[in-house]
């Protein structure tokens, strides 16, 4: 077979990715700088046998999503910063009846309307938190148009492994980026469904798990009537607002099932962190910025080196302590004001220096500022 | 109030030129000949959601607007000015403020018919005094050319494709007019801006009443609909006279024709101008969906004759 390389921009890459995946439904509302998304499925997804519905708002789309998903269609849908913030209550609801999903957000300068078509980063934390109440959540972050095809992949086949939405972080700078691609290299990727119940209909128990696992989930229209409630419930699925013991271990599960498989879940990429003295840890863009800087650097003589981390949640804390592990100091370059450095400084120890450095004007990271932090010229930079 | 030429043009204009709405586009007119009918002497809130018309007015450091002026979210603008409306009318009571204020809201019809539903629906049942006007293109414009439940059967937008399987947009139109009118509030209005006089004066209507007032202009979109852009006002009222569009009003539940249409024209020469219909003409185009609209104008036609108490042709 030969191999296709093609020209190719994010939001294309991150549709294909999702059709690759198995995608089945997609609802979503237009919004920059996502739009592409939902434009290319309009034309491909109903020539593939799925449905594409333009949805009133964004509320909506998130709550056709979960509907979709639960008479078994692998769901999608697309949206950025005012987007991402009207689907948070759905996004909750989705958490806590186990209804796997992909929400893709194009990131884009905020809060509100902000910029629309200018870049940053962000919705890191809004991605961990933006719905209320306990829970966790499985967030994605490509740096390239490839990694976007291949962590869409990833993102369903987290969401249906572990029954949960799974958030694909992008920024405006890597969704509407065109690169050449070659794709057919993950042709064989194994691409996961939910597993479905075993018993009987009359022996089904919908929310019934180990401790640290999803349950099976049947498909609405399959004979396995059961309830679905984003009230506290218990293994039958009906609500159980009175019995504490059943809360508790419902509420710990939903973290656990996330948490407990943080080995699974956690991917990276790394350059020359080994003998680095100075660890960057990047995501999304701002990687790339971080990637060219640690060559310059390299060539200047300072020893540094670059972990790229493509899962930003569940926050990958052992390799992040392993990596960090004698640095002199670890650089977070980030286009917000340092929202993923604090998650590190939590966990790095107290003899390595925590640098957050910040851009948040519409313009991608530059790796100038991080090399002008090397020669002690950068304003932006903190020491946590 | 006049609704002559001669007076029109003599009133400041609140919308200012030099703005950077495409040439030819229908929405600057439409709000330019609804700010001819505000009343003199009265200032005004202006709130606009996300869109063409608020992103090409207001470029930093620009604006063209010589009015307040809100940029709010995209679902919210009348829920916006209804706490603006609300607390202008306490602070004129309590003696604090002196000016006297109009209340406007120019969406378009994604934040009308879609996003803004809720919110327009919640200002026409509070009863608030302000003047909602819809800049009517039939898509989202602003983020390249996606339908809106605005958007007429068979149109070709970025997510109603055409091909093989699809003729464009498979469902009609919502009727938004009739809708807001169920709401009982006291003066609603379609209109087009191909018929000037017949706007200035429905916006004259409007910003008169003690209460929500609604006003539906079609605003045709050259870069969306598909034309050339000098024919915006051709088929503004190539509208109105096939019937796609009519004209009229609903003052206080009271229905009436404003433009009659004498010998209506077939809705294909309104449509076979635009491009986003140009499927539909080709010779393995869907005649099936050319029918449906026809069948749909005639029927929304007729029962528009009916309600405004006029004989059917």
């Amino acid at each position: 077979m030969t191999s296709e390389r093609r020209l190719m921009q994010g939001n294309e890459a991150c549709a294909e990715g999702a059709l690759k995946a198995g995608l089945q439904f997609f609802a979503g509302y237009p919004i920059t700088p996502s739009t592409e998304i939902a434009e290319i499925l309009a034309k491909k997804l109903p020539k593939l046998g799925g449905k594409f519905i333009q949805m009133e708002d964004e509320i909506a789309s998130m709550a056709a999503v979960i509907g979709a998903s639960l008479t078994g269609a692998k769901s999608l849908t697309a949206t950025s910063g005012p987007g991402f913030s009207l689907k948070q209550e759905n996004l909750g609801f989705a958490i806590m009846t186990e209804v796997p999903c992909v929400i893709v957000n194009v990131q884009r300068l905020g809060p509100s309307t902000g910029g629309p078509t200018l870049t940053a980063q962000g919705d890191v934390l809004q991605a961990r938190w933006g719905t209320h109440g306990e829970h966790a959540i499985i967030a994605l972050c490509p740096a390239s148009v490839e990694e976007t095809y291949y962590l869409t992949i990833m993102a369903f086949n987290y969401a249906e492994r572990f029954r949960t939405p799974v958030i694909l972080l992008l920024d405006e700078t890597i969704g509407h980026l065109r690169e050449s691609v070659q794709l057919d290299k993950y042709d064989k990727m194994k691409i996961f469904s939910r597993p479905r119940p075993w018993e009987t209909p009359d022996k089904y128990l919908p929310y019934a798990a180990e401790d640290d696992e999803p349950p099976p989930m049947a498909v609405f229209g399959e004979g396995y009537r059961y309830h679905v409630t984003g009230l506290v419930h218990d293994e039958t699925g009906f609500p159980c607002t009175g019995n504490h013991a059943a809360i508790d271990r419902l509420l710990r599960r939903l973290t656990n099932k996330i948490l407990a498989h943080e080995d699974e879940i956690t991917l990276y990429k790394e350059t020359m962190t080994e003998d680095a003295e100075h660890l960057l840890i990047a995501f999304g863009a701002s990687a790339r910025s971080a990637a060219s800087a640690v060559k310059i650097a390299r060539r200047e003589g300072i020893r540094a080196g670059l972990l790229q981390v493509q899962t930003l949640w569940p926050f990958p804390e052992k390799l992040i302590r392993q990596k960090t592990l004698g640095k002199r100091s670890v650089l977070v370059p980030e286009m917000n004001l340092g929202q993923y450095a604090r998650e590190i400084k939590k966990v790095v120890s107290d003899k390595t220096m925590v640098v957050t450095l910040s851009q948040i004007d519409g313009r991608l990271f530059h790796p100038n500022k991080i090399l002008a932090y090397f020669k002690g010229e950068e304003k932006h930079a903190e020491v946590l | 109030m006049s609704t002559k030429l001669k007076d029109l043009v003599q009133k400041p204009e609140l919308l200012s030129g030099g703005h950077r709405m495409c040439a030819g586009c229908g929405g600057p007119i439409a709000v330019r000949q609804v700010l001819m009918g505000a009343p003199e002497g009265k200032k005004l809130v202006i709130a606009n959601p996300t869109g063409c018309l608020e992103v090409s007015t207001t470029i930093y450091p620009y604006t063209s607007w010589n009015t307040s002026f809100i940029h709010c979210g995209f679902e919210n603008a009348a829920a916006t000015l209804s706490g603006a409306e609300a607390t202008y009318n306490s602070l004129k009571m309590q003696g604090k403020i002196e000016d006297d204020y109009n209340f406007v809201v120019f969406g378009g019809d994604g934040g009308t018919y879609d996003i803004g539903f809720q919110s327009l629906s919640g200002v026409l049942e509070r009863g608030h005094r302000m003047v909602y006007v819809c800049y009517n293109n039939e898509a989202y414009m602003n983020t390249g050319i996606q339908r809106s439940s605005a958007t007429t059967l068979g149109a070709w937008t970025t997510t109603s494709p055409h091909g093989k399987e699809s003729s464009g947009k498979p469902q009609h139109r919502k009727d938004l007019t009739a809708i807001v009118a169920a709401h009982n509030i006291p003066y609603v209005a379609q209109a087009s801006i191909s018929h000037w006089r017949d706007l200035v004066r429905k916006a004259q209507k409007a910003f008169s009443v003690d209460g929500p007032a609604f006003i539906n202009v079609m605003a045709p979109c050259h870069r969306g609909w598909r034309y050339p852009m000098e024919k915006t006002v051709e088929l503004a009222k190539l509208a109105v006279q096939t019937c796609v569009w009519p004209l009229y009003e609903v003052e206080n539940g009271q229905w009436n024709l404003t433009t009659k249409v004498r010998n209506k024209k077939p809705v294909e020469e309104y449509m076979k101008l635009q491009g986003r219909f140009g499927h539909l003409f080709r010779k393995d185009g869907d005649r099936e969906v050319l029918d449906k609209i026809q069948e749909f104008v005639d029927h929304e036609w007729k029962k528009l004759l009916r309600m405004c108490g006029e004989e059917e042709e």
